[in-house]
Order: C-alpha cells, then sequence, then structure tokens
C-alpha cells in the first residue's frame, strides 16, 4: 500500500474494477457517442433453443462459423431426462423437441461444431458443462442464448445472455455490439450461519435489490461472505444476477477458482497454466476503483429463503409469512395465481412436488445437501420428487457417491441431466394448481407447466419438503439435534 | 436486411401489471420452434386462452378495442426474464411495432432494437397518463425522438445512437459486424 498522501488533484488516476478490466481487453473497436463497442468474445456456448433461427441465418448469408475453437454445444433445454427416450430406445415424446434436437444435430454436423450431444458422457446444462470442462475461465468473455450465462461470472469472466441474433452475430464475427454497462457492488459482509445456503443468499439480494434493481448494471459480489463460498456456490449466487435484472454477475478469481479449473481437460495445461494463473491474479478490483453502485449486505442476518409469489423478487425467510399489502394489484394478482393470501405462514403449507436440479442448484454439491437431508428417510405419501443432476458427469459422480441410492432409496425420481422441470418444454411438467417446492431460478406463471405454483428454495428446504410434504424450515433436519417446537 | 422505421402512429392497447417477463410473452412450450414466423398466435398464450384454447373475453387482446393497434403500454420492467428473442418475435408478429413502459429489461430490450420493435422507455407521469387513457391515438416519431400525446404534449425518449440509425436506415447490424473482420483479426492476433 502507498501510504503518501496525494492531493485529490494530483492524486493517480482511480483503479480498474473488475469488470472493467475484463471489458478493456475484449474491445476491439472502444465505444464513441454513435456506436457501441465491437467486443470480442472468447467462448460462446450454444444450445438447441436459441440456435436454429441463428444458423438459419448464416445459411441465408452464405457465412461460416469464424472461430470454431471458441464454439462449443450441448443440449439440455427441450432434451427429455427419461433415459429411455434420451437414449433412443424409445421417440423423444414432446415431437417439436425432438426436431429441435434433430436440428442442432444436423447445424453442428454442417457447420463443424463440437457438440455435446444425446449421447455425449460430456453432455449437461449449458452453464454446468462451461465451468466442468474448464472452458468457463477468468477474464474470458462468455455468451450463450440464455439469461443465466450470468452463471460464469463466478470464474472472474464477463459472462451474459444474449438474443438469437447475436448468437448469429457472435458465430459469424466472434464479436458483439456492446453499450458499456454500469457497475454495482453487491458488499457481502459476515459469514452466512449454518443452515443457510448460497441460494438462500442470492435470494435474499433480490429480494432486498429487486427484480428490475439491476437493470442495466454488471453487479461485482465482494466481501467476506463472498469469498468465504465454494465454486459451485458462487456459481449459485451469480447465476440469478438475471432474476435482479442484471446482466452479468462477478466473483474476483482466487485460490478456491484456480483450485477449481486445475487440471479440468479444456484449461491451460503444464507452463501455461502458470502463465495463466498469474495473469488471472491481477483480476482484481483495484483498491479506489470507483462503483456506479455500492449495496451492503449483511450475511449473519440471512434465513433460509422461500418465494411465495411470481417474481423471485417475492421472497421471505422461510420462518415468515406472506406479506400484506393492501392495494397493490400486482401483488394481489400474484397471490391469486398461488393460491395463497396476506399473512397467511408458509411453513407447514402441503406441497405435491419437489425439484432439485436446474443450472442454479444441478451440482454435486447441491445433490450432496438433498442427499443429506434424505438419507435413511422417505419422501412423503403423494409428493412427487425429481432430482435431475446437471450434467452426465455429475451423474456419474452422484452414481459413484451412492447419492443417487440414497434418492431412489427415498422413493425420489432419477433423471438423465438436463433443464427438466426448471422450464415446462421438456416433458417434466408441475400439473394445474400444484405447489412445487424447486430449486431452480423462476417461479414465473407457467414457468413449470400451465398453472404450476412454484416455491424457490434451496436444495435443503426442497428436500426436507419432500419428506414431510409440506413446506418445512431445513434446519429442523440439518441441526445437531432436532430443534424445539416453535411456539 | 430489415425495413426502415421512421413514425409510428397508433392507438394503443394497456397492460398495467409490472414485471410482464417473457415467459408470460411467449411460453416455453412455444420455443420449441425452429423459425420465426407465426409467433403471434401464441402471443401471451396462458392469459389470452383458456385451457381449451379458446380466447378469453376479459383479457385485452380479445377485447375488440384492441384490434389493430400497435403500440403496447405496459407497467414497469416489461419484458424480464429469459433471453428468448421468440418474445419481440411474437410480439411484432402479432401487429404490435412498439411497447411503451418507465422500465424495459436490458435483454428483451436490445433483442427488440434488432427486430424493428421499439422499446420506448418514458418518464413516471407520460406512462401514468398513458396507462390510465388506454385506447389514446398516440405517434411514435424515431426520427424526432418524441412520443405525441392526443393532448399535443410532445415526450422525448431515448434509444441507443447506433441502433436508432440501424432502424432508421433499414441497416442490419451484422453487415456493420462484419465490415470489421479487418480489426478483428488484428485483435486476434493480440491476444493469440
Ligand atoms: S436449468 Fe433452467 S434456467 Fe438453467 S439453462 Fe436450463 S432452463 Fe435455463
Amino acid at each position: 500500500m502507498n501510504a503518501s498522501t496525494h492531493s485529490q488533484a494530483a492524486g493517480p488516476a482511480a483503479g480498474k474494477t473488475l469488470f472493467e478490466k475484463v471489458w478493456e481487453q475484449h474491445e476491439v473497436v472502444p465505444e464513441t457517442v454513435d456506436t457501441p463497442a465491437v467486443l470480442y468474445i472468447d467462448l460462446h456456448l450454444v444450445h438447441e433453443v436459441t440456435s436454429p433461427q441463428a444458423f438459419s441465418l448464416l445459411r441465408a448469408e452464405g457465412l461460416k462459423v469464424r472461430r470454431l475453437d471458441r464454439t462449443l454445444a450441448t443440449m439440455d433445454h427441450s432434451t427429455p431426462t427419461d433415459p429411455d427416450e434420451v437414449f433412443g430406445r424409445i421417440p423423444i415424446k414432446v415431437e417439436s423437441a425432438a426436431r429441435q434436437v434433430r436440428e442442432l444435430e444436423k447445424n453442428a454436423r454442417d457447420f463443424g461444431v463440437e457438440l455435446l450431444g444425446l449421447d455425449s458422457d460430456q453432455r449437461g446444462i449449458v452453464h454446468i458443462i462451461g465451468p466442468e470442462q474448464g472452458a468457463t475461465q477468468p477474464g474470458k468473455t462468455i455468451v450463450c442464448g440464455d439469461s443465466h450465462t450470468a452463471t460464469h461470472g463466478a470464474f472472474g469472466a464477463l459472462a451474459f445472455g444474449i438474443g438469437t441474433t447475436e448468437v448469429g452475430h457472435v458465430l459469424a464475427t466472434q464479436c458483439l455490439l456492446q453499450r458499456r454497462p454500469k457497475t454495482m457492488a453487491v458488499e457481502v459482509g459476515g459469514r452466512l450461519p449454518a443452515g443457510v445456503t448460497a441460494k438462500d443468499l442470492i435470494l435474499a439480494i433480490i429480494g432486498k435489490i429487486g427484480v428490475g434493481g439491476g437493470t442495466g448494471y454488471v453487479i461485482e459480489y465482494r466481501g467476506s461472505a463472498i469469498e468465504a463460498l465454494s465454486m459451485d456456490e458462487r456459481m449459485t449466487v451469480c447465476n440469478m444476477s438475471i432474476e435482479a435484472g442484471a446482466r452479468a454477475g462477478m466473483v474476483a478469481p482466487d485460490a478456491t477458482t484456480f483450485t477449481y479449473l486445475k487440471g479440468r481437460r479444456m484449461a491451460p495445461q503444464g507452463a501455461e497454466w502458470d502463465r495463466a494463473v498469474a495473469r488471472w491474479q491481477r483480476l482484481r478490483t483495484d483498491p479506489g476503483a470507483r462503483f456506479d453502485k455500492v449495496v451492503p449486505f449483511d450475511a449473519h442476518m440471512i434465513e433460509p429463503m422461500i418465494t411465495y409469489g411470481t417474481n423471485p423478487g417475492m421472497v421471505v425467510p422461510i420462518t415468515g409469512s406472506v406479506p400484506v399489502r393492501d392495494n397493490d394489484a400486482v401483488h394481489a394478482k400474484a397471490l391469486a395465481y398461488m393460491g395463497l393470501s396476506g399473512g397467511e405462514r408458509l411453513i407447514g403449507k402441503p406441497i405435491q412436488v419437489v425439484f432439485v436440479g436446474s443450472c442454479t442448484n444441478g451440482r454435486l454439491s447441491d445433490l450432496q445437501l438433498a442427499a443429506s437431508v434424505l438419507q435413511g428417510r422417505k419422501v412423503a405419501k403423494g409428493v412427487r420428487a425429481l432430482i435431475v443432476p446437471g450434467s452426465q458427469q455429475i451423474k456419474r459422480e452422484a452414481e459413484a457417491l451412492g447419492l443417487a441410492k440414497i434418492f431412489t432409496d427415498a422413493g425420489a425420481e432419477w433423471r438423465e441431466s438436463g433443464c427438466s422441470m426448471c422450464l415446462g418444454m421438456n416433458g417434466d411438467l408441475v400439473d394445474k394448481g400444484q405447489y412445487s417446492v424447486s430449486t431452480s431460478n423462476r417461479n414465473f406463471e407457467g414457468r413449470q407447466g400451465i398453472g404450476a405454483r412454484t416455491l424457490l428454495v434451496s436444495p435443503a428446504t426442497a428436500a426436507a419438503a419432500a419428506i414431510t410434504g409440506r413446506v418445512t424450515d431445513p434446519r429442523d433436519f440439518l441441526a445437531p439435534s432436532p430443534s424445539v417446537v416453535n411456539a | 436486411m430489415q425495413q426502415a422505421i421512421r413514425k409510428i402512429q397508433s392507438r394503443t392497447v394497456v397492460m398495467p401489471s409490472t414485471n410482464i417477463d417473457t415467459d408470460q410473452i411467449i411460453p416455453a412450450r412455444f420455443l420449441t420452434t425452429t423459425t420465426k414466423e407465426g409467433l403471434g398466435k401464441q402471443l401471451f398464450a396462458d392469459w389470452r386462452y383458456d385451457a381449451g384454447g379458446a380466447p378469453k373475453p376479459d383479457f385485452i387482446l380479445n377485447q375488440p378495442a384492441a384490434a389493430g393497434c400497435q403500440v403496447l403500454i405496459a407497467g414497469r420492467n416489461f419484458g424480464c426474464g429469459s433471453s428468448r428473442e421468440h418474445a419481440p418475435w411474437a410480439l411484432l408478429d402479432y401487429g404490435f411495432k412498439a411497447v411503451i413502459s418507465t422500465e424495459i429489461a436490458d435483454i428483451f430490450r436490445s433483442n427488440s432494437l434488432k427486430n424493428g420493435l421499439l422499446p420506448i422507455v418514458v418518464d413516471e407521469a407520460t406512462h401514468g397518463w398513458l396507462l390510465s387513457n388506454p385506447g389514446s391515438e398516440i405517434t411514435v416519431d424515431l426520427e424526432t425522438n418524441a412520443v405525441t400525446l392526443p393532448t399535443g404534449v410532445a415526450v422525448k425518449f431515448e434509444v441507443e445512437a447506433f441502433a436508432r440509425f440501424c432502424l432508421l436506415n433499414g441497416i442490419d447490424e451484422l453487415g456493420y459486424l462484419l465490415k470489421q473482420s479487418e480489426a478483428i483479426a488484428r485483435h486476434e492476433q493480440r491476444h493469440a
């Protein structure tokens, strides 16, 4: 630290934020008043739902994919999770989904794009396989036609979702036209209490800043509580940045990041690894760098969280009640859809479906957490519990560790990887009016099926609900001794 | 190649809900299409049709007043949620040419501009007036960057300069990017 005192005017230029460093390294052409920046993209992830029209555009214009080595495709969204359908023993039941899967196979073949296809043992949810393969690395720009691309920001990458037209732009030019977003620091001090997960943390953050609070910003999550998180947990946090309206979320890379990446298939190897780490270590926000907005947060105060409404910002601590808001039409409409009333306590509410999975909570540590609750217990009668690993690799690991057996012994369904019940387009659906306690990221009307009522929670809370058939405080099952009955 | 857009003159349809997400604009089960056409039929499908597929009479788009309207006035934070470009495709295919709100989600806004749907952000007061006067005949003029209300009041709006230039001239951004190929190649060499 330089201890000398400079006057303001003569002082050194203010430092840079992590975001600014990554952004500036990727400006092919800087922005002007009249034109956005041309931003270079290091890694483009492609999936079956948002790519067909982009490949059609390339065909129509007679264009090729500029950098096949920076493009990686997989199938996850409309892909079934029933092994018979996945491995072709029976046809894919949702016929339009089957068409889309075949279309991506054809596009990948025609254009030469690497595809981790239906039968690949490295296939999985696009935001899970990027990190798993080591393709996601600090300092990279990463895009995908999917809003949860923010997940990859956990590695100190600048990662954001794009539309299909932009998918076409990146395929053809490896670049995007972008205006520089504003920066927000979410500073989380303290430590998360026992039984409180990264999912609860991000739900609490969204509850505080609101579903539009991050619009126009890239968030950097900082502070002692963030530094203490594992990579899986950091991914859970960054994943839901978009639910606050932010395009991207980032965490500065550190020893936790490097340990995670070392030795992965697509990570740098040998001497190149050492050079990469040296480079990555510089990717931290400098002291004195300025954010456009700073939001402080205290991790000690956070409890297990649960949503009660129809967007992720409608969230309360699990011990709380549905808020009462008179003369608020939006609130009233959400509660009518959810079949809840203001003032109602959530604990004890009967539920019918439990879903553990998705790019938010479908990683191995999430399954381990759910298994620790379900071990030696049974899924309640009348409850359907669906547990879906985020990738085929996670599936194998979970089976090797005996987690899959814990789930099936408990009476839960164990599937092939995919987005599954996170969104109702692959055949895994919640029925109309049913309550679904889900580890996914969106509780929008109809997201899990027409009329489905989604309660977003952590894997621990989901597993606890599976056992009791009701909304349950997970700490009752995680605590070393059973907690005293609530007065 | 897109058609140039200059001026839209139309009555308004009002949907005052805040945070209308892209899952409402077009539910996920319709995303298995591999083209852009025909999505207008599924626009707001779960609000518009009952379980049997019959139009729900109380939904605004099923009312006679909505016929032919090209401007949608929506509550704050319109278009949040997924990055699906199917959302602006569906709005355009239905016949909308502009959406007006006090806040429009990032990815939706960028997707809209690339397809010729104008995402217009106005101040609270103007928004309040538009919400409480459904069916008003208004003008959205991209050349003057102004929304003109029937009262004669003209309200300025901003559209990102380059997107505006492309829309006014029917230029598509891919063509512009392709022209940068030398700069892109230089960047690739520097960072190889
Ligand atoms: S798991 Fe859900 S949120 Fe994640 S990529 Fe799949 S559909 Fe999107």
